[in-house]
């Protein structure tokens, strides 16, 4: 039994119970206010981290990690993806049956894509995906119970670069922690790749990626290069990306 | 046994049609009787009440709100154009708060009238609105005091009968 702030940034093993700080009411207009004289923050906690009464059980080993006011969550090494709201993941069309298509997203389960479920899509006009094509694609159901479903648009009818991925180029997977590496704003990895080849990449949440450069041989080179900043420090990463960068 | 001679049985007394015969003692008796039965079958649970709290913790099983995620296509060196167009856009939420830091511009519009232009051009249009929908008598009125605040002209006089003299 420890207290969160202490644990911040600290290796947590699950079943470690965090215990949350007790503040005092800061709002006094409160209507609850007069009913309990102190008053505990409204905590988020991201996975990792479930409720355990008041205080938080961890249920992941990693680090613990704090953003401002209250969200805690655990930064853990995992190669299983389950199926998240709101996550952009690239799947693959195994099946296609009628108005939907069967997606592999690297889940428990496969995930329903509508056909409508594309920018433009009508009923006559449907989108041209086949067998085996790459998709990238935003969940917008995700639960435990039922099959995840997929959408390539989002809430206003427009897809921003989600749908079909181009026809070319190499996809490999990588742990679940580094594409969350390779997603944080001004991560070195990503500023590094940027000095390498002309080239694009489609980063999925469900620990896929995909890579097109110009020829197939710098395709293969960054994709080995990603593969391999897994295991690498920052030293080593920098030699090789000095070996590649003109 | 004697006493009870003469006597009506209580279920028979419980019966419809002896209802209006029952004097009001009787009757209050019955009723008692009846609900003490049916409170006696009732069953309840003898647990202790329940206490509702407020929970101050949510769960969140995504990364999203606790990560500011970049968005998930990125294109480098000019590979693909469109997607470099679509990065700059959706990555901007992230960078928001530090152009909004450094730049006191941010958020203004870029506009071709200025507000002043702006405001002159109103004050014009105010005053023609006014007039299109003053009735003709209130026109008048409204040009009068256009010339008096101008010094163009002065009143008019207006025109009366005038009676012819003898």
């Amino acid at each position: 039994m420890s207290s969160v702030q202490d644990a911040v940034d600290q290796v947590v093993l699950p079943g470690d119970v965090l215990l949350l700080p007790v503040q005092a009411a800061d709002a006094p207009l409160s209507l609850s206010a007069a009913a309990s004289d102190t008053k505990r923050m409204r905590v988020v906690c991201g996975p990792g981290l479930v409720r355990h009464g008041e205080d938080l059980q961890v249920t992941k080993c990693g680090l613990l990690r704090h953003r401002e006011p209250a969200v805690y969550w655990v930064e853990s090494h995992q190669k299983r993806y389950v199926p998240v709201k709101g996550d952009h993941v690239i799947g693959i069309v195994t099946m296609k049956s009628g108005d939907i298509f069967r997606l592999d997203v690297a889940g428990s389960d496969q995930a329903s894509l509508s056909f409508l479920a594309f920018e433009g899509a009508t009923k006559k006009n449907r989108p041209n995906v086949k067998v085996g094509d790459l998709v990238y694609g935003q969940f917008i159901v995700a639960n435990k119970d039922m099959e995840p479903e997929l959408a390539c648009i989002d809430g206003s009818g427009k897809a921003n670069g989600m749908g079909v991925i181009g026809l070319d180029g190499f996809m490999f997977k990588v742990s679940l922690g580094l594409v969350r590496k390779l997603l944080t704003p001004q991560n070195d990895i990503i500023q590094e790749l940027m000095n390498v080849f002309p080239m694009e990449l489609v980063i999925g949440m469900n620990g896929r990626i995909w890579i097109k450069a110009k020829t197939i041989q710098q395709t293969l080179i960054v994709a080995n290069i990603l593969e391999a900043c897994e295991y690498l420090t920052a030293a080593q990463r920098k030699q090789v990306f000095a070996k590649f960068s003109d | 046994m004697a006493a009870e001679v003469g006597r009506l049985s209580k279920n028979l007394l419980r019966m419809k049609f002896m209802q209006r015969s029952l004097d009001p003692e009787t009757k209050k008796q019955l009723e008692e009787e009846e609900k003490k039965i049916i409170s006696d079958e009732h069953w309840f649970l003898d647990l202790p009440e329940l206490k509702e709290k407020e929970s101050f913790i949510i769960e969140e099983r995504s990364f999203l709100p606790c990560e500011d995620f970049l968005y998930g296509r990125m294109s480098f060196k000019g590979f693909n154009p469109e997607i470099e167009k679509l990065m700059v856009q959706m990555n901007s939420k992230t960078t928001e708060i530090k152009t909004e830091e450094e730049d006191p511009d941010f958020g203004k519009m870029d506009v071709d009238v200025t507000d002043e232009e702006m405001a002159l051009r109103y004050e014009s249009l105010v005053n023609s609105i006014r007039k299109k929908f003053a009735k003709k008598r209130d026109r008048a009125a409204i040009k009068e005091t256009e010339d008096e605040n101008c010094n163009v002209k002065g009143r008019k006089v207006k025109k009366a009968f005038l009676k012819p003299q003898d």
